[in-house]
């Protein structure tokens, strides 16, 4: 009788554990390649901006840490719903792995964001809509990894930090709004807006794209490996359990 | 039939402790619960209150008519006792007091403050708050705990007034409380850890 | 549902220090303020609105883990639970008297602190009228960061980190009619925007909150 090849499969730890194991190494290195490429492409290839300079160039850092930055969360709101929905444990753990990564890309993207924008506003910080929402998302990575940390039971923290997730990503798109509006009629002209067409010409866009794939499969991978921890650790708790039931 | 259980099973913070219980409970019964600390008397009574999902198995009962009461009992000490039953009584829907004071000689205590009753004085109050649910199975986890023979006495007497007015109660208890009910031990229920091949499938 | 309000009422004001605390604090903040920013009263008069939504939203702050705390180490959490009241409207009620017994006094002492302040005149009213229509939203999201946290040993801490990202939209919106209300410019738009958010989370967010009292008493 012929099995029904679903992505389902993979909630069960000992497939995950089996395709993770092979897919890690090939992702990690792709990763590691594409960043390499990417960044030396970006960083010495390219000429400088006529209006930045050449620290315009962090932007091989700034955008594809910011873009997975939000990535990470989102991955980690869906991980989330699917526990609460269908109890996947692989589900959870994997949400509970993103949240480091993502808070390390987020912690990326501000201090990229603030060297990039340094020259423009002489100073190392203002609290422009977009540098400010992102430190906003930090907080919110902080409180989900803090409740993760604070609760002993493993199902009840799963069930718990799924809430705060929903909840925190609805608060965080209208912090978003929140932002913007408490930022208006100031520093205009020196936002540091992102839009491919303004800012960044073809010449540029090609290691962009090239940095952002790689940082993606580093994503993919860090949240791989970190997952096929925290499962192990879960057995591990799992089995001392039971030993101490006998 | 107020309480029917057919091969439930019970766990506690993500670990199975009890499984395979059968057991009924009819209307002006009484069925003590037995079995050592830790085996799981307390997370049954819980499951059965509505507290904790069951794991597997039914439990055929009205939620509605179940009144739940460990030792901690929810009373306020800057609260009189008088407040503390009204509170009650207004959340399971009645305005009267009086039956229940009564049945527990709480007059006198009426304008003192809950935590100013001595042990045995307090365990009366919250029994008195099981008896304003107006609900007809009564759940009791260690309901005597600190109390003296005198008290005990007369909690059991409570008992059997509740169970002749077509009441049940479903009690764990260490203490031989001298009224009749079927004794039901749990140990025999331990749940026994499933032997998985693989270490890889353990979750939990 | 009444009797609950009614009763933990009673305990928020015999309990003392629920009650008075917040308005301590309050008045610590603002008392503190100057001393970190100098006493002009051009900057202390400039900065007043956001301090005093700050200030009362560190004291709402402040007695938030008390919302839960106490009938979950009683006992009473667990028969309230068993009890006909729905978990929604359990928590909506010790929403709505963590709003009356600690909001509604800063509200009240407002203009007391915005005189120290040096708050313009023009901006007692829009201070008090953003304070009035944010703080209820302050309540709910607390209560919800209250159930999340009930069932730990000094979880006040991990409170406070959960609830103030949550807290950042109200502050913005409630802060800005306050700030503009001040400087005489058009506030339709924050206050709408704070208004929104109350009304919404008012609406919703018991939900969630019930859902996770439900999962701590497990």
């Amino acid at each position: 009788m012929s099995e029904k090849r679903s992505l389902w499969e993979y909630a069960n730890p000992r497939k995950f554990m089996g395709l993770s194991g092979t897919l890690l190494p090939w992702v990690a290195i792709s990763g590691g390649a594409l960043l390499l490429i990417g960044l030396i492409w970006g960083f010495f290839f390219t000429p400088d901006d006529y209006r930045q300079g050449s620290t315009v160039k962090i932007i091989y850092l700034h955008v594809p840490s910011a873009l997975m930055a939000i990535n990470a969360w989102f991955m980690m709101l869906v991980a989330s719903l699917i526990w609460l929905i269908r109890r996947h444990h692989v589900s959870a753990l994997a949400a509970r792995a993103a949240a480091p990564v993502g808070v390390a890309m987020t912690v990326i993207a501000l201090v990229t964001g603030a060297i990039w924008g340094q020259p423009m506003w002489g100073t190392w910080w203002v609290w422009d809509p977009r540098l400010t929402s992102f430190l906003i998302l930090f907080l919110f990575y902080l409180g989900y990894i803090a409740l993760w940390s604070a609760i002993e039971n493993d199902d009840t923290a799963a069930d718990l930090t799924s809430v705060l997730a929903i909840v925190g990503s609805v608060f965080a798109v209208l912090s978003r709004y929140a932002v913007n509006f408490w930022n208006q009629g100031l520093h205009q002209g020196a936002s540091l807006s992102m839009d491919k067409e303004e800012n960044v010409a073809d010449i540029f866009y090609y290691p962009l794209l090239v940095a952002i794939a790689a940082f993606i499969l580093i994503f993919v991978a860090l949240v791989l490996l970190r997952t096929r921890t925290e499962i192990r650790a879960r057995q591990l708790r799992a089995y001392m359990a039971r030993e101490r039931m006998q | 039939m107020v309480l029917k259980v057919s091969d439930l099973a019970v766990s506690r913070g993500g670990v199975l402790v009890l499984e395979g219980l059968n057991f009924t409970l009819k209307r002006g019964n009484a069925l003590i619960l037995r079995g050592p600390n830790g085996s799981g008397k307390t997370t049954l009574l819980r499951t059965l209150a509505g507290l904790q999902p069951a794991v597997a198995g039914r439990i055929e009962a009205e939620q509605d008519d179940i009144a739940f009461a460990t030792h901690s009992d929810g009373l306020k000490p800057t609260l009189t006792v008088r407040e503390n039953l009204t509170f009650w009584a207004h959340i399971f829907g009645s305005n009267h007091i009086d039956e229940s004071v009564d049945a527990f000689a709480l007059q006198s205590l009426l304008n003192r403050s809950a935590g100013a009753l001595s042990a045995g004085q307090k365990r009366r109050l919250g029994l008195a708050r099981l008896m304003i649910s107006g609900r007809p199975l009564w759940i009791l986890d260690e309901p005597t705990v600190s109390l003296d023979k005198e008290s005990v006495a007369r909690f059991a007497e409570t008992v059997k007034l509740h169970l002749s007015k077509g009441g049940a109660a479903l009690l764990a208890t260490h203490i031989d409380l001298g009224f009749e009910a079927d004794v039901f031990d749990v140990s025999p229920f331990k749940a026994k850890p499933t032997d998985l091949p693989f270490l890889d499938e353990v979750m939990l | 549902m009444i009797a609950l309000l009614d009763r933990d009422i009673k305990l928020a004001i015999r309990a003392g220090g629920g009650f008075g605390l917040g308005l301590a604090f309050f008045l610590i903040v603002v008392v503190l303020v100057p001393f970190s920013v100098g006493p002009k009263s051009d900057l202390l008069a400039i900065i007043a609105p956001g301090i005093l939504w700050l200030g009362a939203l560190l004291a709402c702050l402040l007695s938030l883990d008390r919302i839960f705390a106490l009938d979950y180490e009683d006992g009473s959490l667990d028969l309230l639970a068993t009890s006909p009241l729905p978990m929604e409207a359990i928590v909506s009620i010790k929403a709505l008297a963590h709003f009356l017994t600690t909001a509604v006094p800063l509200v009240l002492a407002t203009p007391l602190f915005g005189v120290m302040l040096n708050l313009p005149a023009e901006g007692f009213v829009w201070v008090m009228i953003s304070l009035a229509v944010g703080t209820p939203a302050l309540s709910v999201i607390g209560t919800f960061g209250a159930a999340l946290t009930v069932g730990l040993k000094r979880g006040g801490l991990l409170l406070s980190i959960l609830v103030l990202p949550l807290y950042v939209p109200t502050l913005i919106f409630g802060a800005e009619v306050a700030r503009r209300g001040t400087l005489g410019m058009d506030i339709q738009t924050p206050l709408l925007m704070l208004a929104g958010i109350t009304f919404a989370t008012i609406a919703l967010l018991p939900f969630a909150s019930a859902a996770v009292i439900r999962i701590n008493l497990r």
